[in-house]
């Protein structure tokens, strides 16, 4: 096995891991850092982000605002405290990717522009045309490339983390063109793995994404928190669940049922509007929308596709060409290679798919998890801003803010920690070595990958979808724990060293049990509706006296997670209504009223 | 599977350096629809015939840049090519033109990584400025000098397009060639001159011989040839201003 020596590991290469490992390198040049990607880091889901990065830039706009926008679009779920250092921080952080280049799109006089985005009060969201998060990913990554400490493990795998002493001291990587195994030394450990959608059928995610990160921190007895939470996009590409971003919406995009009826006036997000207008209609959170498209098909009101199923339709013929290739080129081109349209001619039939886990490894405001040394940012981690519904645009800005956070943290962490024993560290690598080898190895198994992931993602959508009852979310659970007991069995056609994809995805599929039983289990005992959780089997209503609490899933070896609730950090919002359109402009007007 | 159920048949060449002296074809009949992909093909030969089937993918949506091979011989990334503009033909798969194969489809991209970073692909600002201070003001015109250059998802498309780098493994080649040509055309940017000797070195613009087939197979609309062409005529102006200036045009 080989030996990499480095101050700070960090595992995922995406926006959040560039931005971390380019916060270590600029607290001190001397500190060594290895980052590991199981891609390319350009090909990083980040890339696949579309609409912007929320940020304060008007004048008319407030960090107070973003705060109110941001906490009741979680449902009250989020960390209070965490959220006023978030939205303070998000203009420096966005301003910083300017200077280094990201080609922010911009206004006449040459300033950044900004968009209007769902559940926001006031335009905030800076975007680079439709491709946000692969402009935010290029230019950290290009910029990545001016520091000779950040030392890139490019196609490398991680298979676990290493702990002693009760101290999170490093990592186990495969070099994926190999098959070779080193062990990476660290003080401080980062994991930057991206969110897990893809244990879902049908995602706007790409393939990579498989939560590996978390379930690494939660095998390791770090809690998943929040896990239930997961955000259904409601504009996605039938079949393939490819997305549509919310900014079509933002841009004035409209959607209609099969009446050519804009449906959202009958869910609390009226009275229609003629122009988009913030937090009114179709500019109304994520997990509204979606919750409200459920009901239509339930209402028989969708558009009942031979091919692609039940669908609404996104209307931008409105908006017309120019504006339309100017705005959003590549959902105009997506439309037209994916699906033969043209978005200034045709409506694009869509419906919600899986797009983002609000919940991840629980972290500390300044990203630190409960394993001493042990750090999580990005949609891995659960740092407390996004609560049980994320609002769009706040996570890629979330990967810069906290990125920094944890580089700076994890710096100091490094610096000040005693020297690891290098020998018990090996001890440990070589046994973790041995196991993911034996993966590899085994004969006689007869269960192939491919199908367990099926069984688990049909089942995953089928008992966490949109609307939950607890005699599907049951049978989910059941159904994760005989595919649990079948992963044991499972066979692997490859057993080459060179580049053995197949045994890396039996390794993800691993994965991916994990953290679809902490999801299942954490969504079974939260017997309320919030957010993006929603129950149509007595517990329809929120309920602020049992579950104004954070879900915390814990790992049992060979068991169902147990599941432990945490408190809320509330610092100036207290829980009310959550309401939308005129309802809640009209509380707004009462809360500005009642503080006079 | 229903009886009006149609198959292609897919072509791939195989390749495992643990097993095979040189790469060999395998067909597989694929059953498909009209919505699906090569890529979905090929995840449909691994998850049911061969699970050693070796390929790179991940977003599906053509902007992660993974997913590129030779369909029919030509560079195309396989996410947004579709099944049914072959059918009833065979399609034969390969991996991408030009790099070393690894294993199946998947190539070396080792010296691809090492260009890209040797053209110091980030701002070296022309005037520093402070958070404090905001943004870079840049007009709609100096936006338009470089946007289109921003746009390379890096797929090496152009790579395995290009008969110069066929023939010249170490030529910076059209991708590199048009992100340095965005820092430079960037008015936030002053790192010009420095990045003018790797233009005009003996990997730089002159070994291309300007076929365009770089631009053609682009799958995100960059045009790298005529980076590739702006900067030869950049070259050769810094060649001339050699002979007038006692520092040279680029130093």
């Amino acid at each position: 096995m080989e030996i990499f020596k480095a101050d700070v590991v960090i595992v995922g290469g995406g926006g959040a891991g560039l931005r971390a490992a380019i916060a270590v390198a600029e607290c001190d040049p001397k500190l060594k850092i290895a980052l590991v990607s199981k891609v390319y880091p350009m090909r990083s889901h980040t890339v696949a982000a579309e609409g912007g990065a929320a940020g304060v830039k008007k004048p008319t706009d407030s960090f107070e605002y973003h705060f109110h926008d941001t906490v009741g679009g979680g449902d009250w779920l989020c960390e209070q405290d965490v959220v006023e250092y978030f939205v303070e921080q998000a203009p420096l952080e966005l301003t910083q990717l300017e200077h280094w280049g990201c080609p922010w799109s911009r206004t006449e006089d040459g300033h950044v522009n900004v968009r209007a985005f769902g559940g926001m009060k006031i335009e905030r969201t800076w975007f680079a045309a439709d491709k946000s998060g692969f402009h935010i990913l290029h230019t950290l990554f290009q910029t990545s490339i001016k520091y000779p400490s950040i030392k890139r493990f490019d196609e490398h795998f991680c298979v676990d983390i290493l702990e002693e002493d009760g101290r999170c001291q490093g990592a186990v990587v495969i070099e994926m063109g190999t098959g070779e195994f080193t062990m990476i030394e660290a003080k401080s450990v980062i994991i930057a793995t991206g969110g897990a959608g893809r244990v879902f059928r049908e995602s706007t995610l790409g393939g990579i994404v498989t939560g590996d990160g978390m379930a690494l921190a939660y095998r390791h007895g770090v809690a998943l928190r929040d896990m239930e939470f997961v955000q259904y996009h409601p504009t996605c590409m039938p079949v393939t669940g490819l997305l549509f971003t919310e900014a079509c919406r933002g841009e004035g995009g409209y959607l209609v049922n099969k009446d050519g009826y804009r449906y959202l006036q009958d869910y609390g997000l009226g009275p229609l509007q003629d122009k988009p207008k913030n937090k009114y209609m179709e500019l109304g959170p994520r997990d509204r929308l979606s919750q409200a498209f459920f009901f239509e098909q339930q209402k028989g009101r969708t558009i009942e596709h031979p091919t692609l199923g039940s669908v609404v339709h996104l209307d931008l013929r409105h908006l017309g060409e120019a504006y339309l290739r100017e705005r959003l080129p590549l959902i105009y081109e997506m439309a037209e290679t994916f699906m033969g349209l043209d978005p200034a001619k045709d409506p694009i039939p869509v419906r919600p798919g899986v797009h983002y886990t609000m919940g991840g490894i629980k972290t500390d405001g300044k990203c630190a998890a409960s394993l001493k040394g042990l750090y999580a940012i990005g949609e891995c981690s659960s740092v407390g801003i996004h609560g049980a519904n994320r609002l769009g645009s706040n996570s890629l800005t979330e990967l810069l803010v906290f990125g920094k956070v944890a580089g700076v943290e994890a710096a100091k962490n490094a610096k000040s920690a005693a020297p690891g024993n290098s020998a018990a560290l090996l001890k440990q690598a070589q046994a973790v070595e041995q196991r993911v080898m034996a993966l590899k190895t085994k004969t006689g198994g007869s269960e192939r990958i491919s199908v367990i992931r099926k069984e688990m993602t049909q089942s995953m959508e089928d008992g966490c979808g949109i609307y939950r009852m607890e005699k599907t979310m049951q049978a989910t659970c059941d159904k994760l724990a005989e595919l649990r007991e079948r992963f044991k069995n499972i066979s692997i056609d490859d057993k080459s060293s060179v580049w053995n994809t197949d045994w890396l995805t039996a390794i993800e599929l691993d994965y991916q049990l994990d953290v679809a039983q902490a999801m299942a289990h954490s969504a079974i005992n939260r017997k309320e509706s919030r957010g993006a959780h929603q129950r149509l089997d007595g517990y329809e209503q929120r309920d602020d006296v049992n579950f104004l609490k954070h879900s915390e899933a814990y790992y049992v070896a060979g068991a169902a997670p147990r599941i432990a609730l945490g408190d809320v950090k509330i610092t100036k919002s207290q829980p009310a209504a959550r309401v939308y359109g005129a309802a809640g402009e009209k509380a707004d007007q009462e809360r500005k009223a009642s503080h006079v | 599977m229903s009886e009006s159920q149609k198959i292609i048949e897919i072509e791939v060449l195989r390749y495992n350096p643990e097993s095979d002296k040189e790469p060999h074809r395998e067909v597989y009949k694929v059953p498909f629809s009209d919505d699906m992909s090569v890529l979905q093909g090929a995840q449909y030969i691994k998850d049911n015939f061969d699970g050693s089937l070796t390929f790179r993918w991940s977003c599906r949506m053509a902007i992660c840049g993974s997913c590129g091979m030779m369909i029919n011989g030509i560079p195309k990334l396989s996410c947004e090519t579709f099944l049914r503009d072959y059918y009833p033909n065979r399609i034969s798969i390969e991996a991408m033109a030009h790099f070393p194969i690894e294993k199946d489809l998947v190539v070396d991209l080792s010296g691809f990584i090492e260009k890209l970073e040797s053209i110091q692909p980030y701002i070296i600002p022309r005037e520093a400025r402070t958070l404090e201070q905001g943004e870079y003001i840049q007009s709609p015109a100096q936006f338009n000098e470089y946007i289109q250059f921003t746009s390379c998802i890096n797929c090496t498309l152009c790579y395995a397009a290009c008969p110069q780098f066929g023939l010249n493994p170490d030529f910076i080649g059209p991708a590199a060639m048009a992100l340095l040509h965005r820092y430079n055309m960037d008015s936030r940017d002053g790192g010009a001159e420095q990045r003018m000797q790797l233009v005009t070195s003996e990997e730089g613009v002159f070994n291309c011989s300007a076929v365009g087939y770089c631009s053609e197979v682009c799958p995100k609309h960059v045009d790298p040839g005529n980076a590739v062409n702006i900067n030869k005529i950049n070259a050769a102006k810094d060649y001339f201003l050699r002979f007038l200036s006692p520092k040279g045009g680029s130093k």
